[in-house]
């Protein structure tokens, strides 16, 4: 409880006594390239296999001569878009840049280089987080976007390799009854997980105290914290939203 | 001028710091001593604001600080130049970049005047020409002298120096205590050096404040250090073989 009070008032104080705007602007372009490269190879090898695995899968349950092959692909476009794109790669993404985030804060922490930006007078909080959250917020979004074309990409391959529906059925089914509500949905839940992700990391590694095992041990739980925040989300909006 | 007033700070139940006061003069280098672990680092942390004390005041020039509000804070803190105890480079940043940066941010000097100041400051720590280094590249001795360079780039009113030369060979150390020295007499700045090294201690120690288990011990200059009277600190003085020699004469 304590934990969930600092941690607001951490965030809190991302707004207030902030530098120049082109200052955040240039960082915050420095976080977006370091986000989106850093992570653009997993979540696009990580999405191209579930949408395959999905497609197979579906298939394989799908044995009755009464459902017609193109529900295999109507069933990987809303799985992948409502759940597996936004979800299960915000997983992969608080691994990947949420522990990152994490044990750079916690080094700069340790080795002093916080001290030394507030002893210039700098809001260091806001100074190295902001700019961390917009380029989450900003990034995120967009590899879901392709985590999700991916996935219908590879579930198109793994149906034609394995003949288990032809390409016509696939983009049949693909575009049979489509709500572009799902995708309005998916986007919302990439921005709250963004944030998520990329706020409870750098709250985790800001607050880090100790030497190079406590940061070990700030960029695991920052994970695990992300993880659990984002499950919690998900219920949470798909309950709200859906 | 700094002044502090009976500063107080515990962590958890542990008492670091028990009622510290004292004033650190403008124009010539003001030391803290003692063994490890006495809470010196703490206390130039309790000075500069970034462990908040819990009982005490701290004077900047008669402007109170650590109750003052953020404007004051900010306005003070721009005019504070501090070398941390391992460097505190940004190790994401070249060594020029390091050195610029309070000049990127305090500043809206010209480009390339804030590049000649740059280049002024690492040559007067003897590190001309390493600009494009990372902190990763360079040593641990060179990492301390740029972070004496970022620390004096702005030509602080205010020059705060944690252990500048542990890790240095002698011959350099005496370069930085030197440098430290001369950057506080052109300037008339206010120095405070936190050391253990006794060559320092003979060399700029014009004022020495001796801490002992989170309590000021002995006050004074260089020259009354041989007569003390006082136990704990002629331990700490005469720890060093040099210095046993020396007493000895
Ligand atoms: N943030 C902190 N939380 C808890 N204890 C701390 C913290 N910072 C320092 N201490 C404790 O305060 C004591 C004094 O530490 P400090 O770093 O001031 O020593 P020092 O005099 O600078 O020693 P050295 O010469 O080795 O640098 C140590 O026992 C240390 O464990
Ligand atoms: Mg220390």
């Amino acid at each position: 409880m304590e934990t969930i009070g600092k941690y607001f008032i951490f965030l809190g104080s991302l707004f207030v006594n902030r530098e120049s705007f082109k200052t955040y602007f240039k960082l915050t372009i420095d976080e977006c390239v370091s986000i989106g490269i850093g992570s653009i190879f997993l979540v696009a090898l990580v999405s191209f296999f579930i949408g395959a695995v999905t497609t197979i899968q579906t298939a394989y349950n799908l044995v009755s001569p009464l459902i017609p092959n193109y529900v295999i692909s109507l069933v990987v476009r809303d799985m992948t878009i409502l759940e597996l794109a936004p979800t299960i790669i915000a997983v992969i993404y608080a691994g990947k840049v949420g522990s990152s985030m994490a044990s750079g804060l916690g080094t700069m922490r340790i080795s002093e280089q916080i001290d030394a930006l507030q002893v210039m007078g700098i809001n260091s909080a806001s100074y190295l987080v902001l700019p961390k959250i917009l380029g989450s917020v900003l990034m995120y979004p967009m590899l879901v976007i392709i985590a999700g074309l991916l996935s219908i990409v590879g579930g198109y391959l793994a149906g034609l390799m394995t003949d288990v529906i032809t390409p016509t059925q696939y983009i049949y089914g693909i575009r049979f009854e489509f709500n572009e509500y799902t995708v309005t949905f998916a986007l919302i839940k990439s921005f709250v997980f963004a944030f998520l992700v990329a706020s409870i990391s750098s709250f985790k590694g800001y607050y880090t105290t100790g030497g190079a095992l406590e940061v070990g041990r700030a960029s695991t739980s920052a994970v695990t914290q992300s993880v659990i925040a984002i499950l919690l989300a998900d219920y949470l909006l798909a309950q709200l939203l859906l | 001028m700094i002044r502090i007033e009976n500063i107080h700070k515990s962590f958890e139940d542990k008492q670091i710091l028990r009622g510290i006061s004292g004033t650190f003069e403008k124009g010539k280098p003001n030391l803290i001593i003692g063994s490890s672990g006495t809470g010196k680092s703490v206390l130039l942390k309790c000075i500069v604001g970034l462990i908040p004390p819990d009982e005490g005041l701290v004077y900047f020039d008669d402007k109170e600080f650590t109750h003052a509000n953020r404007d004051v804070k900010t306005e003070v803190r721009r005019e504070i130049g501090m070398l941390f105890q391992g460097g505190a480079l940004f190790d994401s940043k070249t060594v020029e970049q390091n050195v610029m940066f309070p000049l990127d941010v305090l500043t809206k000097m010209p480009k390339g005047e804030k590049l000649d100041r740059v280049n002024f400051c690492l040559e007067r720590v003897g590190l001309a020409g390493q600009n494009h280094k990372m902190p990763s590249e360079i040593s641990g001795g060179m990492k301390k002298r740029v972070g004496i360079a970022r620390a004096i780039v702005n030509n602080s009113q205010y020059l705060f120096c944690d252990e500048p030369n542990s890790g240095l060979d002698p011959q350099t150390s005496i370069l930085i205590d030197d440098l430290i020295m001369e950057i506080t007499e052109e300037y008339n700045i206010t120095t405070i050096v936190v050391t253990h090294d006794m060559n320092s201690v003979l060399g700029i120690g014009e004022n020495i404040m001796f801490l002992y288990k989170g309590k000021k011990l002995w006050e004074g200059n260089k020259n009354d250090l041989m007569n003390t009277g006082v136990k704990e600190f002629d331990e700490f003085v005469f720890a060093n073989k040099v210095m046993q020699k020396l007493k000895h004469l």
